[in-house]
């Protein structure tokens, strides 16, 4: 069965008692649109671990135009599941990308003016080097021999990019959640390299309880009989189940109860009462199950335990010797940093210990709460507040970059 | 505010290039204070009017901090440099001397701790520049003296209970207060009802009478020794 369509939903799934999911076909991401190149070449990549990777594959879209003098690039960076199809229509899901609301002609992230950059990153399953993709010393799927990434692998790889591109100083980096991890170490990393960057709903340090809803997601993954001990691509199987059950569950944090009550309540799916069973009686069980299925469809088992490990090892503040005001000493980028009221996932507090590390150099930051009830999920929507203060940063940037801005 | 003269709609950094913005009168006279290319920090910094004046007209690498998080968006809409928090946290984490000048305008009233706040101030900015509606301005002390009643002058709809201006002032009680702390009052600047400003002595009884509000540029008498 191909990929499914049709708006997110509970239709149809009423007599599930579980998230079958429909198997998947194997996309070969290699036949999506989009660009495609090989780096680290010559050289591979010292990873954090220790290990080397090299050669790597990035796949990745771009949308506008480069202006003569470089000066309009933005790089951004996706989330956990997020890839390089930010805008437009998902050449598997055929939906929106995961940022349309944001990024298109007119949007606060505008083609017409900037030139923007989106990779799939490192350890991802949309054409850029992860545990889904051949391993060339096996020729068979990296599979648990991939190496465990972390975050600052991930930017090394997009610096890789953004250097074969020629872009001398991105004008910004952008992203939300795990990207926003992507954004503040491109910052700290490569502070040359960049004029701003827009963390956003994000954290110098990913928390214990994110930590402990990624570990579950793991372990529903693992649980799956079809996971085969990390080889389903060898067996020829796909842990579906398990992967759909770790999406369920990492789904609800990126909601609120707020959201979930007003769209969702008690109500029941296509019935008039409870069946004493275990089927999806109710709405939101219906909608989980939905948001299970849809995923396994363009998402890679593998993918999602290195993806997030990565994010679980992310701490900038360790890194830093444990002084948050040594991450980013004497950076002269401009940064703009925003939260929602309604993340609990990463919650205001979080964001703003990103800006008391940043007032603490002295260094120019913008912070901003943009009150919303769609929980972490909020920096993809579109919220009127939200895009007035992307667009506004951007503009302010430019103008502070001066000639040299787009 | 009676020298609030207008409030104009907050246009992108392109669209507010070319005109002056109208800002009020304490404004006005503090960012004639304020050095050309200065570090500014505009703490309680509202819809960010200063701000844009500073560094739109006098090439200030000018900052903000605000509380209120519909005015934080209207200033980050114009592209201006501000942070969303309380003043008395956010100033904490910066570094000693971070700025050239401080601003707190009119907004030292409404704070907790007027007097650490002020400590902070000049730890944060080697000089800073504290505007205040003054309590001594002889309205309100007809006001009080007459008619009994509380003076809370200028706040039309603001009654005792439930002004934001929770430590009233004179310019007598704030030079009191500086001379008591050793801070060096540098220049003292009286407003009148009519937005006339000019120069005066802080300890000026006739300022204290006629002035509604007064700004302050204050350094320390001696540098303390944990600065630098």
């Amino acid at each position: 069965m191909g990929p499914r369509t049709g708006a997110a939903g509970a239709d149809g799934m009423a007599n599930d008692t579980g998230p079958q999911g429909t198997g998947g076909v194997t996309i070969d991401p290699h036949t999506l649109p989009g660009e495609f190149v090989t780096l680290a070449v010559e050289a591979p990549l010292d990873l954090d671990s220790g290990a080397r990777l090299g050669p790597i594959n990035v796949a990745y879209t771009t949308h506008g135009t480069l202006n003569a003098d470089k000066s309009n690039a933005i790089l951004i960076c996706h989330a956990l599941t997020g890839d390089q199809f930010v805008c437009g229509t998902h050449p598997i899901t055929k939906r929106p990308g995961w940022w349309d609301t944001t990024v298109g002609p007119g949007k606060p992230l505008d083609p017409d003016r900037y030139f923007l950059i989106c990779p799939n990153l490192l350890g991802g399953c949309m054409g850029t080097t992860g545990p889904s993709e051949t391993n060339p010393a096996t020729g068979k799927p990296w599979g648990l021999d991939f190496p465990v990434i972390t975050i600052g692998d991930m930017v090394n790889v997009q610096k890789l990019l953004v250097d074969h591109l020629g872009i001398g100083q991105l004008f910004s980096v952008v992203g939300g959640s795990m990207g926003g991890m992507q954004v503040l170490d491109w910052a700290a990393r490569f502070p040359e390299r960049v004029f701003s960057v827009m963390p956003i709903a994000t954290a110098l340090r990913t928390s214990a309880q994110n930590i402990a809803h990624h570990e579950v997601g793991r372990q529903a993954v693992m649980a799956d009989p079809d996971w085969c001990g990390g080889r389903y691509q060898e067996e020829g199987k796909r842990p579906h189940r398990g992967l759909a059950v770790a999406r369920m569950g990492a789904h609800i944090t990126y909601l609120s109860e707020t959201a979930l009550t007003r769209r969702f309540g008690r109500s029941l799916q296509a019935r008039d009462r409870v069946t004493y069973g275990f089927e999806a009686d109710f709405q939101v069980e219906s909608y989980l199950r939905h948001q299970g299925i849809t995923f396994v469809d363009r998402f890679d088992a593998n993918s999602y335990l290195y993806i997030t490990r990565a994010m679980d090892y992310f701490d900038m503040v360790e890194e830093h010797g444990g002084v948050a005001t040594d991450i980013f000493a004497g950076t002269n980028v401009r940064f703009g940093v925003i939260s929602f009221t309604s993340d609990w996932m990463f919650p205001t507090a979080e964001n703003r210990e990103i800006v008391k590390a940043l007032n603490g150099v002295g260094a120019n930051v913008s912070f901003v709460e943009i009150e919303t009830d769609h929980g972490h999920d909020s920096f993809l929507m579109d919220v009127a507040d939200y895009h007035r203060v992307i667009r506004g940063f951007l503009e302010g940037a430019a103008e502070l970059r001066g000639e040299a801005g787009p | 505010m009676s020298t609030e003269y207008g409030n104009d709609t907050p246009g992108g950094p392109g669209g507010g290039a070319g005109f002056k913005k109208r800002i009020r009168v304490d404004q006005q006279l503090i960012a004639d204070l304020v050095p050309a290319g200065a570090r500014v920090l505009d703490v309680g910094c509202g819809d960010g009017a200063l701000l844009y004046h500073l560094s739109h007209f006098k090439g200030a690498d000018a900052r903000g901090i605000e509380i209120n998080r519909a005015r934080v968006a209207a200033c980050l809409n114009q592209g201006l440099s501000v942070i969303q928090g309380d003043a008395e946290v956010e100033l904490r984490d910066y570094p000693t001397g971070s700025f050239d000048c401080v601003v707190l305008s009119q907004t030292i009233q409404a704070v907790g701790d007027p007097k650490g706040t002020l400590e902070t101030l000049l730890r944060i900015g080697n000089r800073a520049v504290v505007s205040i509606t003054n309590g001594g301005y002889w309205r309100n002390r007809v006001r009080f003296a007459l008619g009994g009643r509380v003076p809370f002058p200028d706040d039309p709809g603001e009654s005792w209970y439930d002004t934001a201006n929770i430590h009233p002032c004179t310019i007598r009680d704030f030079v009191g207060l500086a001379d008591e702390m050793g801070i060096k009052i540098e220049k003292c600047f009286a407003v009148r009802a009519s937005g006339a400003t000019r120069e005066v002595y802080p300890w000026s009884a006739a300022a204290n009478l006629f002035a509604v509000q007064a700004v302050f540029v204050l350094g320390w008498r001696s540098a303390p020794s944990e600065a630098g």
